[in-house]
Formats: structure tokens, C-alpha cells, sequence
């Protein structure tokens, strides 16, 4: 009995330690000053000198909490009992915060530097008028090949990968709306359609496509097209430069009949507080210095135009991040679809995973 | 002993079942019986029991988490006997126990990392001669991943049955003419069913559930249970039918628990 | 045993061994790595760790991450070893059966369904979401891991043994602390043990609960994935292994030092009789 009472007290004293410890180390951080910023994001979403660079400027400090899925942070807003002034939804997640009242509108007189976003960029079906949300980053749904394997110019059409030479060769990413999304428009349809007969029509035709599929991954597909795992992947823009800054041979395309534009954005939760951190801080990502510095750090691309001018020339000059005007025309966003709706997308997408 | 210091000792543990385990379940439960769209419904466990899709999961989950549960114990068996020979037997068996303090991420990354087309394994094929193999998403270095993260949480029951044992039952047995073999099956293994038992649950149970590793691994070829519940509470947010699947995972637990059934031994004497 | 299988099981248990560490020491081979990913290897350097040392944030995460596993896992061995007491004193087989099959139900929840269940829980409470509800859910899903490492060390020890005590004229706490507590020790260490892993391990749950600033470095490892995650989560997994694996030699050989002194002082006890 001894030996256990005095187990726990060296225990507790070592868990007052550790508490001691990490209390320092936050407050040396300045978590503990009255102005803050409560910032909830993807995980390693923002280059950290900005936050600095932030609080030089304005004496607000940033805290940063991180989620890793738009659903995920949408239960953890819509439950309460946090204080975020910050967060970062996807296109049609603005549009279901904004359905089930979860937003507050941004107050324009207080934002400025509102003209560098590019109008391609901005009055989006999610959020027309940019009533809730100010851009963050942007990108397309693509396929990554790996010129060892796949000759560059080959492949430039959805169709293609049907093709039975790329058996066991492709690797998706595990997304409804996607893998759903680049069948529909392979058969020329909308990616928001809500016709049940297509969609069906768009499950039979990936049943078809099975025997090509090595695996259908998340996050982790960067790691295996970068090992070199299978030749071909199609995931989203953004991945593919990680996986490109990693692997020399690898490419990425968005095929000529179109795709799924995305879109993360800066929106203000309910939960908000800080009003004037929030529109501090706004500003502050709104500048093209900044926008820059952060697209540099991300590696996606910045629907801030001015902030583009700022890049360097390699990365202006990449039309596979920075598509042209007639690319761009034949993109097309995810807006949110019925509850019912985007329960059959699932539903059907999972008969396509159980079909292996 | 006395009623009173008895329930003096047990209120927290009642109290954590009532807060932690009863009502999250009620919630459950309660849930399940809800659609998409919030209206009372029994459709969620028509879905589950009529459809295909639901059904063939269930099946692979059980077979999958068996087989998982199977391997684990055929290596920490041995595993367990060997280190309780051992002369630092305590030091061992923390040393078993210390990969699983590194995070499931990590380590599973790291096994993408050696198993995959370019990785260290098969480089160490091609030093032999072997030509390359593809060893990712195959439902054979699935299982092997899987067993390899519950091998600690098998061992370390069967461990503790295993030092239990005091050395004279064994002396007894060699005494008495028994064979290596006669001991370790007449003797050592019954005495050492409780730990086999309370391993077997260990493994099998939460096995039913894997998600992370039947993606990063199996790259979704197997779809388990607990694929199609992160599906409905993280993706479609159908808590509806996520919690049916849930209910349907306790429902199997008890099923387990009683087919591994402790009848309790009161001691050996 | 025979030498000969002595042997061989020497052999088994060394390669079980370096199957068990093969991925970890991958990790840490990589955390030295110039490169910025665990693809492929580029060359020897200590970067990663200056930029560890340097990231506060990262920093005060893991020395959180370490005191919610500590604590949690001192508060459910403590509450898991009662309730496994409770169980094995249960009279009827029927109630046994039930109240175990209740203490599993949190084994086989999935994450999800628990976190999220937890934190319907603790906001319609208003339980305020940071360091208080994840170490409360922690302490929650780590009991049932307790009470399973414990109950076979009950159920194999022989009533005659307390009988005998009582018998004595010992009081129930006398019998608790003296006969009871020392059979189940090997149970309750394990039990702590095996705590801290949950802790350590589980993302989906503290995802769900957490809130006002508090993260563990599971939440953070998985956020991180959307971007890669960074060799500097690989120095820190190294330098948290390095760290235990020393702790945990160091409190073996203080431990066993004291049994051998304490065995020692008996046999004089013993003589002097």
C-alpha cells in the first residue's frame, strides 16, 4: 500500500512539473496577453513568421487550433463551447455554415485591400457577394502521373483512365464528392447534379473502372506517389505540389473537359469574439506582401492577384496552378446539395469502394 | 468485507459507468433510431440488415479482426512464455510495451515507408535477388500491420497469467515424466486461459473497428465497420446510421464476451 | 526448459524484438535525414531538432500531451482497480457478466462515436472544452483497459487466502492493503502501462473535446497530415522514445535494486530471529 501511495505522489508531483513547464512555455509564447486572436485551421495551413510578423505589427497574438476535416470542425462549431473568431472552410461547407446559421456576416466598412482578390475568384455559387467569406487559397482536382511510367501529354482526358492498360495503376483520393465529381463529368455532367439516374449512371461507370484502382487513400497518397507507389493518382491541386516538390517525375494535369474548382475560405464563426482582432487580422492576409509570403510557404495558389505578381516567375508561369482564363471557364464548384442528397452521393460511392 | 467501505470504493467506478458508458450509449441508441433529416425512424436498421453492403462489412470485419486476433496470438504466445523465463522478465516486458507510445500515424507511415514499391524491404529483396513486390494495399500486409500494432496488447495479458505460475506445477510435471511439450499443454496453457481470454478480447474487439489502418495500409480495399462509421459521423454526417453501426459493434462485443466467458476459478487450492 | 529451446526461443524472442522497434528506429533514422519527408534518405543533419527546440508551440503541446497521459492514467488505475475489485466481488455470475460487459462497451466504441458522444456530453453540461474534458475522457476510455488488466490477477487468487487473513482478525482494509493489493500489483502496473498508451494513441476522442487552446500531439500529427507531416514530429517521436526508454530502465534497475535490498534485510530479520 505504501509503495503504491508514494507511486502516485511522485506521479502527481511529476504531472505539476510537466503542468509548470508547458504553462511557461505558453505564456513565453504570449497566449496569456488579453488581445488575442483565436484562429481554427487545418493543421500547418499559414506560414507561423506571418503570425509573428502579426503580432509585431498589431500586438494581437494568434492562437492556432487545428482540425483535419470540414466536417469535423463543423460538429465542434455547431456543439459550442469553443471561442474561435477564426475558421476555414471549404467552398460548400461556407455555404451549409451559412444554411444552418453558424457565420456572421464580414462588415465590409471594416475590411480593406478587398480589391486584390481576382474577380475569378470572388461571387462564387457558395457565397454570392462574398457576403460570409473572403478567399484563402484555391485550387482544382487533377491527375498526378509519374513521367517514368506515362509519357507527359498522354493522358488529358477523365476517359482515359478507364483505359485497360493502367490496371492496378491508379490511386484515388477518398472523397465523395470527387471521385463521384470527375465521373459525372467524364459522362458530361455537372458535378452538382442532383438527377439520380446520372448519378447512378456515374457509380456503374467507376464499378468499371475498379480493376484500375490500387487504392483509394486520403491524405497519405502524397507519401505514395512520392515512394513511387503507383503511376498515377487523382487528388487535389494543392497535393500535388507537395508530392512534386518531393518527386522530380511527377506532373500534374486537369483534364481539358473540365473539373471541380475548390476553395478555402476565411470566415468568421459564431462563436467569434475578438471583433477587432478578427478584422485586424483580415486585413493584415489581405495585404499582397503577406498573401504572398504565405503562398510561397503553403505551396497552393492565392486567389490574391496582386499577391500572385509577387511570386516568382517559375511558379507564375505554371499553368497547372495557375490555369488560363479558358481552363478556368470550364471549372466548376461544389455547392451544397440536400442533406438526402449528398447522403446518396456517399451511399453510392461507398457501393463503388465495397466493389473491389 | 463490509457493505459500507465496499461502496465507499466502487461509488467511482458506478459513477463512471453511469456518466461514461451509460449515457453515451443511451445517446447512442437513441440516435440510431433518427434519419438525415431528424425524424424518428427504424429505417437506419432496415438499411443495416437488408442491404448487402452492410452485411458483407459485417462479414469481413469478423473475419478480418479473427484473423488479426489468430496471428497475434500465435507469435505472443511464445513471445509471452519466453520472456517470463527470462532473468530481467519486467524489464522485457516493459520493453514490448514501449513501440505502442509512439503514435499510430507515425508508425504507420514509417511501415508505408518500408513496405512500399521503393522501401526498405524490398531493397533488401533486390540485395538477395528477389524481384520487387507490391506490398502495399494487399490484404496480406494489412493483417500483418494490424497484428503487428495488437501484439503488445496480447502479450502483456498473457504475461501476467504466465508469472502466476508458480515453478513448482512445472517441477511437479517434469517430476512426474511429463515431456517439454506435455507440460507446456497439459499444464502451462490451461493455467494461462484467463490471460489468453482477457488478450483475446483485448485484440479482437477494438479490431472490429480499425479504420486508419485498413486505409493507410489496406488502401481501402477492405471496408470495416469502422471504416463506414468514421464514414457517417466525419463525411455524410448521417449520426443516424453511424450510431446503428455502433450499436451493432456493442451488440457483437457481448456476443464475444460471452463466448470467451471467464467462469470464475476460485483459486487453486 | 531444455538449452537447446532456450535457445531457440532467444532467438524467437530477438527477432519479435526487431519487428517490434524496425518502424520506430525507421522514424528516428528519418528525423536526421537533410530532406524534408520519409521517402528518402538525404544525408545526415540535425535540423529537425534545431527547428523543434525552437517551436514553442510544439514544445508546450508535448509537455501537455505527457501530463494528460501521466494523470489520466493515475486517476483510472485508481478507479479502474476499484471497479475491478467491484467486479470480481460481484455474487452472481449474471451481474458479473453484465457489469463487464458494460465496462467494455468503451473498448469497442469506435473513436468517432465516443468523441463524439463525449462532447454532446460535456457542452450539454457545459463542461468547458479544453484540459479538464480531455483529461476527463481520457480518464473515461482508459478504465475499462485497467479493469481487464486487473480481473484475472483477482479471479486467480484463492479466497482461502483472505478467508485466512480475516480470519486472523485482520479488517478489510488491512486485508485490502496487505494481501489483495500485492497479489494484483503485476495487474495494476500493466493496467497503468497499457493507460498510457490509450492516452498517448487516441486522436478522435480529445479531437472531439478539446477546445480554448489545449491540443495533444495526436490532434496536432493529424491535422498536420492534410500538409505532410514534418521530420520535426519525427525528432520529437525519437526524442520522447529515447526519453521513455531510458525512464523505464532507470525505474527497473532502482525498482529491482530495492526488492534486492529489501530480500536482503529480511534474510537478516530472519537470522536475528
Amino acid at each position: 500500500m505504501k509503495k503504491f501511495i508514494i507511486a502516485i505522489v511522485v506521479l502527481l508531483a511529476i504531472c505539476a512539473g510537466l503542468g509548470l513547464g508547458s504553462h511557461e512555455l505558453t505564456k513565453s509564447t504570449g497566449d496569456s496577453s488579453s488581445k488575442v486572436l483565436n484562429l481554427y485551421n487545418w493543421g500547418d495551413y499559414i506560414d507561423p513568421s506571418l503570425l509573428t510578423k502579426f503580432q509585431k505589427e498589431t500586438g494581437y497574438h494568434v492562437n492556432v487550433e487545428t482540425f483535419d476535416s470540414n466536417e469535423a470542425m463543423y460538429t465542434k462549431i455547431k456543439q459550442g463551447g469553443t471561442n474561435y473568431d477564426l475558421t476555414v472552410p471549404s467552398d460548400y461547407m461556407v455555404q451549409k455554415m451559412k444554411a444552418d446559421h453558424m457565420l456572421i456576416p464580414l462588415d465590409k466598412s471594416k475590411l480593406t485591400g478587398m480589391s486584390h482578390y481576382g474577380a475569378s475568384f470572388m461571387n462564387k455559387s457558395f457565397d454570392p457577394g462574398n457576403r460570409y467569406s473572403i478567399p484563402y487559397f484555391w485550387g482544382t482536382l487533377g491527375i498526378i502521373y509519374n513521367d517514368k511510367y506515362i509519357k507527359p501529354g498522354e493522358l488529358t482526358h477523365w476517359d482515359q483512365l478507364w483505359h485497360s492498360k493502367y490496371r492496378n495503376d491508379i490511386m484515388l483520393i477518398d472523397s465523395a464528392r470527387d471521385i463521384m465529381g470527375f465521373s459525372l463529368i467524364s459522362q458530361g455532367h455537372s458535378v452538382n447534379t442532383t438527377n439520380t439516374k446520372e448519378l447512378i449512371a456515374a457509380k456503374n461507370k467507376l464499378n468499371r473502372l475498379s480493376p484500375n484502382v490500387k487504392a483509394v487513400v486520403a491524405d497519405e497518397i502524397k507519401m505514395y506517389m512520392a515512394e513511387g507507389e503507383a503511376p498515377i493518382a487523382v487528388d487535389w491541386s494543392g497535393e500535388a505540389t507537395e508530392m512534386m516538390s518531393q518527386n522530380a517525375h511527377l506532373h500534374y494535369v486537369v483534364p481539358t473537359e473540365g473539373s471541380n474548382m475548390w476553395f478555402d475560405n476565411l470566415v468568421i464563426p459564431k462563436t467569434a469574439k475578438h471583433f477587432k482582432a478578427i478584422y485586424a487580422f483580415l486585413n493584415f492576409m489581405n495585404k499582397p506582401e503577406n498573401a504572398a509570403q504565405n503562398a510561397k510557404y503553403i505551396g497552393y495558389s492565392t486567389p490574391n492577384t496582386d499577391a500572385y505578381k509577387l511570386l516568382p516567375k517559375s511558379v507564375r508561369d505554371n499553368k497547372q496552378f495557375y490555369p488560363p482564363k479558358q481552363v478556368l471557364d470550364k471549372l466548376e464548384v461544389y455547392s451544397n446539395l440536400s442533406a438526402k442528397k449528398v447522403q446518396q452521393y456517399n451511399d453510392l460511392y461507398l457501393e463503388f469502394k465495397m466493389h473491389h | 468485507m463490509k457493505k459500507s467501505f465496499r461502496a465507499m470504493f466502487y461509488t467511482p467506478y458506478m459513477m463512471w459507468l453511469a456518466l461514461f458508458v451509460i449515457a453515451p450509449v443511451g445517446l447512442i441508441v437513441y440516435y440510431s433510431f433518427f434519419n438525415i433529416s431528424h425524424q424518428f425512424t427504424f429505417d437506419n436498421y432496415a438499411t443495416f440488415f437488408r442491404s448487402g453492403t452492410y452485411l458483407t462489412m459485417t462479414a469481413n470485419s469478423v473475419l478480418y479482426a479473427f484473423l488479426i486476433t489468430l496471428i497475434s496470438l500465435l507469435i505472443s504466445y511464445p513471445m509471452a512464455l519466453v520472456i517470463s523465463k527470462l532473468k530481467h522478465r519486467d524489464l522485457w516486458i516493459l520493453l514490448v510495451i514501449l513501440p505502442t507510445w509512439i503514435n499510430l500515424l507515425l508508425k504507420a507511415y514509417a511501415f508505408i515507408g518500408l513496405l512500399s514499391h521503393d522501401g526498405l524491404v524490398n531493397n533488401l529483396f533486390e540485395l538477395v535477388g528477389l524481384p520487387a513486390q507490391h506490398m502495399l494495399f494487399t490484404d496480406t500486409s494489412f493483417i500483418l500491420v494490424a497484428s503487428y500494432i495488437q501484439i503488445p496488447f496480447m502479450i502483456l495479458p498473457i504475461y501476467n497469467s504466465l508469472t502466476d505460475i508458480s515453478d513448482s506445477y512445472i517441477k511437479a510435471s517434469h517430476d512426474l515424466g511429463a515431456t517439454n511439450w506435455q507440460t507446456l499443454t497439459k499444464i502451462i496453457i490451461p493455467m494461462t486461459m484467463p490471460g489468453i481470454k482477457s488478450g483475446v478480447q483485448i485484440v479482437f474487439i477494438p479490431s472490429l473497428s480499425l479504420f486508419m489502418l485498413s486505409r493507410l495500409i489496406g488502401g481501402n480495399k477492405i471496408i470495416t465497420l469502422g471504416t463506414a462509421v468514421e464514414e457517417h459521423f466525419l463525411t455524410t454526417m448521417n449520426w443516424g446510421m453511424g450510431s446503428t453501426i455502433g450499436v451493432v459493434l456493442i451488440i457483437s462485443m457481448v456476443i464475444v464476451m460471452l463466448f470467451t466467458n471467464t467462469k470464475r476459478k476460485r483459486g487453486r487450492n | 526448459m531444455s538449452n537447446r529451446s532456450s535457445k531457440l526461443g532467444k532467438i524467437y524472442i530477438v527477432i519479435i524484438f526487431l519487428l517490434l522497434y524496425m518502424p520506430i528506429l525507421y522514424l528516428i533514422i528519418y528525423s536526421f535525414s537533410k530532406g524534408t519527408t520519409m521517402t528518402n534518405f538525404r544525408g545526415f543533419s540535425l535540423t529537425h531538432y534545431g527547428e523543434l527546440f525552437h517551436d514553442k508551440r510544439m514544445l508546450a503541446i508535448f509537455l501537455d500531451t505527457v501530463l494528460i497521459a501521466l494523470l489520466s492514467s493515475v486517476f483510472s488505475t485508481i478507479i479502474g482497480t476499484l471497479g475491478a475489485l467491484g467486479i470480481s466481488n460481484a455474487k452472481r455470475e449474471r451481474s458479473r457478466q453484465t457489469l463487464l460487459s458494460l465496462n467494455n462497451i468503451l473498448l469497442v466504441s469506435p473513436d468517432v462515436i465516443m468523441g463524439a458522444s463525449f462532447l454532446i456530453f460535456f457542452t450539454s453540461l457545459k463542461v468547458p472544452l479544453g484540459f479538464w474534458s480531455v483529461l476527463l475522457s481520457h480518464i473515461a476510455f482508459e478504465i475499462p483497459i485497467v479493469v481487464l488488466m486487473v480481473l484475472p490477477r483477482l479471479d486467480e487468487m484463492s479466497p482461502s487466502l483472505i478467508n485466512a487473513a480475516t480470519d486472523l482478525g485482520a479488517t478489510s482494509g488491512q486485508v485490502l492493503s496487505r494481501v489483495v493489493l500485492p497479489f494484483i500489483q503485476p495487474g495494476i502496473i500493466a493496467g497503468f502501462f497499457m493507460a498510457i498508451t490509450y492516452s498517448l494513441d487516441d486522436f478522435a476522442v480529445t479531437f472531439f473535446v478539446t477546445g480554448n487552446g489545449f491540443t495533444t500531439l495526436s490532434v496536432e500529427i493529424y491535422s498536420r497530415a492534410r500538409q505532410g507531416i514534418s521530420l520535426e514530429i519525427n525528432a520529437l517521436a525519437g526524442i520522447m522514445f529515447v526519453f521513455s526508454l531510458i525512464l523505464v530502465i532507470v525505474y527497473y534497475f532502482i525498482e529491482n535494486h530495492n526488492l534486492v535490498s529489501r530480500r536482503k534485510k529480511d534474510k537478516l530479520g530472519v537470522a536475528n530471529q
